[in-house]
């Protein structure tokens, strides 16, 4: 079976923000090894991590594919200002509230996004996707089980909770934020649906969960051509982290 | 010079071979008992063996491939050693072999995936422990010390143990 060319500017574009979006919360959660509250939560959020860097790998293994460009350099060589992931993930690490609240907006966004992608007509990613999900069920279990217990828990959690939800909520939308030429990928049979249905879909999704726990729905992003740039002075800080150890000895094999 | 080396070259004596390639994080189980072998394939120059990741980011893959690609040496011939997605690995594929010897190490083996099953209610089921055999077990931990394991304890004889984790 011949497999017809994807529309390469689309699909780079796609990759590209998934492989940026997995990259960066994979980072920051990282950021926890070693002093979340309790012994459990540091070998999660290590494993979380460690899922999640996974996953920009590979996926960075197809952009890089598809560009003819080296994925380690799509990782770590480009100026802050050309990442592409959302703009949910540009909080900085914050409590663990905040580190929740963000886990459970991007999981069931992540989620809604990956079940678009299945049984895509471009086997490279929909083979990947089939691989992610079964994965992602863990972190969606992880987020589900923590936003509860503190939702749940009344007092300085439940506080901390609302103070985390209202400052990430302008932002929620913006794993949706509209690719450029998305359209072709739909065409295309790569992604069921464009951004905007797919947000419905996830609004659907978690509606019964916040309302059970009492939380509010995000509202629509304020800027929402502008969900995946702008990056402010969080990413900055972390971009200068996770790229220290490459950015010391350019060009050296590790 | 091993045995292999003069034989001929057949896909048996190659999955043979793979069956005495350890897994690295697990040691007592081979990558042939964890499924993790989709296809062997001997050409009359070239032995290609595809590969399934266990997880997307496995820290071990490399490890396997090199490990695989020097057991394979003495078959003498040019080596293509690859993981693909096309066929999602899951723990369904762990043989029988592979799960009696997990148990025996110690580790409970995964039970049957359900994928749309909420993994919360797959998970806290009790496991049977591998120490003592009884189901008065808890979850204790979804996540352990590698990202395919999940920490429980056992209420009859105390111990904490590690499964498998059903993906």
């Amino acid at each position: 079976m011949t497999v017809a060319a994807p529309p390469v500017v689309a699909l780079g574009e796609l990759l590209r923000s998934m492989a940026d979006d997995e990259f960066v919360i994979g980072f920051s959660d990282s950021e926890w090894t070693g002093i979340a509250p309790i012994l459990e939560e540091d070998v999660a959020m290590s494993s979380l991590a460690q899922d999640e860097l996974g996953h920009a790998a590979a996926l960075y293994g197809l952009l890089g594919g598809l560009l003819g460009e080296d994925p380690d350099a799509l990782a770590y060589d480009r100026p802050p200002g050309a990442y592409r992931h959302c703009r949910l993930l540009d909080h900085g690490r914050g409590d663990w509230a905040m580190t929740i609240a963000r886990r459970f907006l991007y999981d069931s966004a992540d989620a809604v996004r990956l079940e678009a992608l299945a049984g895509g007509s471009w086997p490279p990613l929909s083979d990947l996707v089939g691989k992610l999900v079964r994965e992602e069920r863990y972190h969606r279990m992880h987020a589900e089980a923590w936003l509860t217990r503190l939702a749940r828990g009344g007092g300085e959690a439940r506080t901390r909770l609302l103070v985390a939800m209202r400052t990430l909520q302008s932002d929620a939308a913006t794993v949706f934020t509209p690719l450029p030429e998305e359209a072709a990928l739909v065409d295309a049979g790569i992604l069921a649906a464009r951004m905007p249905e797919l947000e419905r879909r996830w609004r659907a999704a978690i509606g019964p969960a916040l309302a059970d726990l009492g939380l509010p729905m995000p509202p629509p992003a304020t800027q929402p051509e502008r969900g995946r740039l702008d990056h402010g002075a969080p990413f900055r800080w972390l971009w200068g982290e996770f790229t220290s150890v490459r950015r010391s000895e350019p060009g050296v094999a590790w | 010079m091993r045995a292999a080396a003069v034989r001929a070259v057949n896909e048996r004596a190659v999955r043979g071979a793979l069956a005495e390639v350890a897994d690295p994080e697990i040691p007592v189980v081979s990558i042939v008992d964890l499924g993790l072998v989709e296809e062997v394939d001997v050409a009359a120059d070239a032995i290609r063996v595809v590969l399934l990741p266990t997880f997307v980011g496995c820290p071990a893959l490399e490890l396997i491939r090199s490990a695989v690609e020097t057991r394979l040496g003495d078959f003498h011939r040019r080596l293509d050693v690859r993981f693909e997605y096309r066929v999602p690995w899951t723990s369904d594929r762990i043989t029988d072999a592979g799960r009696r010897k997990l148990r025996a190490a110690g580790f409970a083996p995964p039970g049957a995936v359900v994928l749309g099953a909420p993994v919360r209610v797959q998970l806290g089921a009790p496991q049977p422990c591998p120490h003592c055999g009884s189901v008065r077990t808890v979850l204790e931990s979804a996540f352990g010390p590698t990202q395919c394991r999940a920490i429980y304890h056992c209420t009859a004889c105390r111990q904490p143990f590690e499964a498998f984790k059903p993906v």
